[in-house]
């Protein structure tokens, strides 16, 4: 089977730590041959992008530069990441003047980049690559009963989609699915959920993940799973302020890889169940498991 | 006092607008049919001061100060959404960008507003590091902006000490010097160049 670099991110060493634990749990289970990056450093994410564009570039350009010595794929789950290599990896292609600019500033740190990384999306690689076919036949115990309202956000199929529709993405729903769930049918799949707005200007933040939560619960979600630290972070927890401004709305915020791993028969505590704000037992439960 | 509410043409500064129009992905702002579709799709438009569809048109006519001053390019929230819809397939997040560095290179953003604060801050941290803490970063934007909302976060703080998902240990990377060099090397030709224009 084919190799892999993973490159975590801060947040999946930090708030998104059960999106670690539940992704590198489904990729053992599913007999991958996967590891961390080498010393990688901080993507700069959205925030560093905007206001330091070309030393942004040189950041992602030193994970990718580390990456390449090995010559394998490598896996960004977080969105940011996923967003701002690819990125990089367009921009360092396109644009002659940036090229040169962190080409000679890796120099400078004695790297060295050719550009021959590929930066994917764990959704992609289970359906791409695994397949399927081989993941259903490792579902040994479907989470029969559990509805969920799949949350892509934005910055997986916004503006690169590669993989996936950028208006309707599906890879998601399909995992879920194999997986036993059932998923609802609803119109937010990939609005906003408010990004770093919930901590720098809470009263515009807070309402567009208020927003997402309503919608799912309206339509009958009894969990929203999601891809991105984030999205997951914003969701869960601000829900307690968000009660306070709006209403209660006490929805659970699964990661697709905690779902894959419960349908795969792994234990809740190896995949991080407990390390959600709302917690997600009750609706679990009632989907036959624990 | 009264103010005048309407600018004539030659109110505007033309070469602010020659800039933007100049800039990588600026180059088709002049392409903009103003149809309001960027506007219509931003999940944050509602709370902006000018609209995206307003900000393009001022930017490429030179509302220099208006366009450099608004709250919108520190609002967008690089969701992308307003990008993969335009007709005309103009860049406007990295239009936003654009105008935040100018802003920052300007010092014309608004003050202790948060924003440009956890840009900078998120720098510095990786500066230091090579990777962020977000507890640290946190504490340290609330510090710098509003330390009166920081009481309001404790009962977060507290739910994400319970589910093991707070530190406050920065995690570092093993060769910092080689990053330092990096980001180093940039700024010397950054400065290299800026000598050579003036």
């Amino acid at each position: 089977m084919k190799k892999y670099l993973y490159f975590p991110g801060c947040s999946l060493k930090g708030s998104g730590k059960a999106y670690e634990e539940s992704f590198l749990a489904v990729c053992k289970a599913l007999g991958m041959d996967i590891r961390e990056l080498e010393d990688w450093n901080c993507c700069g994410a959205t925030a560093y992008m905007s206001v330091e564009e070309t030393k942004s570039y040189a950041l992602a350009g030193r994970n990718l530069a580390i990456a390449e010595r090995e010559d394998l794929d490598v896996i960004a789950p977080c969105s940011a990441c996923y967003l701002v290599l690819n990125k990089t990896q367009k921009a360092l292609k396109e644009n002659t003047e940036i090229r040169r600019k962190v080409v000679n500033a890796l120099k400078a740190g004695g790297l060295d980049y050719k550009g021959t990384v590929k930066v994917r999306h764990p959704l992609d690689v289970l359906i791409n690559d695994v397949g399927l076919e081989k993941i259903s036949k490792l579902i040994k115990n479907p989470v029969k009963g559990l509805k969920l309202a799949p949350y892509y956000g934005c910055q997986i199929v916004r503006p690169y989609a590669t993989f996936d529709d950028q208006h309707d993405p599906v890879t998601m729903d399909k995992l879920m699915k194999a997986a036993g769930a059932e998923c609802v049918t609803w119109p937010l799949k990939t609005r906003c959920c408010g990004g770093s707005l919930t901590g720098t200007v809470p009263e515009v933040g807070l309402r567009l993940a208020y927003i997402i939560l309503k919608e799912a619960k309206k339509r009958g979600a009894g969990a929203i799973v999601t891809l991105c630290p984030l999205c997951q972070f914003n969701l869960d927890g601000y829900q307690g302020k968000i009660a306070s401004k709006y209403e209660s709305v006490d929805m659970p915020v699964l990661y697709f890889t905690q779902v894959l791993g419960l349908a795969m028969g792994l234990p809740g505590s190896e995949l991080g169940i407990k390390r959600g704000i709302i917690s997600a037992e009750a609706v679990l439960a009632g989907g036959g498991l624990r | 006092m009264l103010e005048q509410k309407v600018k004539y043409e030659g109110d505007c500064d033309k070469e602010f607008a020659k800039w933007v129009t100049s800039q990588t992905g600026g180059e088709n702002l002049r392409h903009c049919i103003q149809c309001g579709i960027c506007s219509a799709t931003c999940p944050l438009s509602l709370y902006m001061d000018y609209t995206p569809r307003r900000l393009i048109n001022m930017a490429r006519e030179g509302f220099k100060k208006e366009v450099l001053g608004s709250f919108t390019i520190w609002l967008c929230a690089s969701c992308y959404a307003c990008r993969v819809e335009c007709p005309k397939e103009i860049q406007v997040t990295d239009i936003m960008y654009l105008l935040k560095r100018r802003a920052i290179e300007e010092g014309v953003y608004p003050r202790r507003f948060p924003i440009p604060v956890l840009a900078r801050e998120f720098g510095r941290m990786i500066f230091m590091f090579g990777r962020v803490n977000e507890t640290l970063l946190v504490i340290d934007l609330f510090l710098r902006t509003n330390w009166f909302k920081f009481l309001g976060m404790t009962g977060l703080g507290m739910n994400l000490m319970r589910t093991g998902r707070m530190s406050l240990i920065p995690e570092t990377i093993k060769n910092r010097a080689e990053l330092r060099k990096v980001l180093d090397a940039l700024d010397a030709d950054e400065k290299s160049k800026r000598e050579a224009v003036s």
